[in-house]
């Protein structure tokens, strides 16, 4: 166990509990990324068919756009183009931006807004620009057709544009988030969980450390009081089997004289 | 995160901008996208297929994509085949990069680098 898969920690009893917290912090995080790349995942795959769908479409009507420019252009002349561009001033269709969320990301959601042109006369509010340009001249059914096809692509390229930014965006967090779910189940997870076995063992090994020091310590206790007594034993039983010493009490009888002798100078009872 | 900034909505809304052959340029603005101030410039840019050099149609989707009342750039898929590399490289969500058909040149779903991509985790997923 390297100190690259776990924490340099003084291993303690509160180490442990701290690094436990820790663990039961990651582990949630690590369930409610999880649930936010499944919930991103799925909004994911809404829109990627959702794209298909609308590219294929979108292709489809910017082909009946393009028709029915050729059919203006041909009623109004080839200068129709020119015309167009140099009279552009100012945007009447734009779009606005406005945001969804899904599981905390934010994407944004275009809808085109401005003068809507709805009829093909080309009569609409916006009044400016190019909208004023149709029907100045001849072909103005046929310019009001090209415009409202335009327009219809447009709605959908717009839709298609919001798609196409939600699914760069969502690509984005959910490789974020699964960079996330991964790092903690691989990298944080297991380097807790090291740490933890790692403060458990070493608690375990000072338990016993302290567990056999106490019973040295009993021993040699116990040791020295046995030694203590074996000694005091021996000397009782030397004692006792040694019996009776009178030399040992000579010493002190010889060195007084006797009391009998301080008196009678002589033993009456000495036989011989 | 890149384009985060653009992600607050704008007063007065966001442009469409195109970079087309003149056909599409022109039927976009038929529709009303065109924009033209002093002191912006346009938001659209006509491309002479024959003429018009690469560069130029690089400077012009790069000024595009840096300005920040452009929400959506609409341009032609064969140009943007001729600067493919600058288009793959600019992966920020904001602004959109649609790639639309051209009236000489029907849709090549194959080539959109976008579409790849859906197909790609499609096929995967």
């Amino acid at each position: 166990m390297s100190s690259k898969q776990r924490l340099t920690v003084v291993p303690s009893r509160m180490t442990l509990q701290q690094v436990k917290a820790k663990l039961a912090g990651a582990k949630k995080g690590h369930s409610m990324l999880k649930k936010k790349s499944d919930a991103l995942l799925v909004r994911f795959r809404a829109i990627l068919s959702d794209i298909l769908r609308n590219k294929e479409a979108a292709g489809e009507e910017s082909r009946e756009a393009m028709l029915a420019l050729a059919l203006a252009k041909y009623a109004f002349g080839d200068e129709l183009k020119h015309v167009v561009i140099e009279n552009v001033d100012d945007a009447s269709m734009k779009v606005k931006m406005s945001p969804d969320n899904v599981a905390g990301v934010t994407i944004p959601v275009f809808s085109k807004f401005g003068a809507r042109v709805t009829d093909a006369d080309g009569n609409d509010s916006a009044g400016k620009g190019t909208a004023s340009l149709a029907g100045l001249s001849k072909g103005g059914q046929q310019i009001g057709d090209a415009r409202t096809a335009f327009a219809d692509t447009l709605d959908l390229l717009v839709k298609l544009a919001s798609l196409q930014t939600s699914f760069i965006i969502l690509d984005e967090a959910i490789k974020l988030t699964n960079r996330r779910v991964n790092a903690l189940e691989n990298v944080v997870k297991p380097r807790l969980e090291n740490t933890i076995s790692y403060v458990l063992s070493e608690l375990d090994e000072m338990e016993r450390e302290e567990f056999f020091r106490l019973k040295l310590i009993q021993n040699k206790k116990e040791k020295a009081r046995l030694a203590e007594q074996g000694e005091k034993l021996k000397e009782e039983r030397k004692l006792a089997l040694t019996g009776f010493d009178p030399a040992k009490f000579a010493g002190d009888d010889a060195s007084k004289p006797s009391i009998i002798d301080a008196h009678t100078g002589a033993d009456p009872d000495l036989l011989f | 995160m890149a384009g985060r900034r653009q992600l607050k909505s704008r007063e007065g809304g966001f442009l469409i901008a195109v970079i087309g052959d003149e056909d599409t340029t022109t039927g976009f603005l038929l529709a009303g996208v065109g924009d033209n101030q002093p002191s912006h410039g346009s938001n659209f840019f006509v491309v002479d297929p024959k003429h018009t050099p690469v560069q130029a149609i690089e400077e012009a989707f790069n000024k595009f994509t840096e300005r920040e009342d452009i929400a959506i750039i609409l341009i032609n898929q064969y140009i943007a085949d001729k600067i493919r590399t600058t288009v793959t490289r600019f992966n920020a969500p904001v602004p959109a990069i649609l790639e639309i058909p051209s009236k000489e040149h029907p849709y090549d779903p194959s080539k959109d680098g976008i579409l790849q991509r859906v197909r790609g985790m499609l096929g995967s997923a």
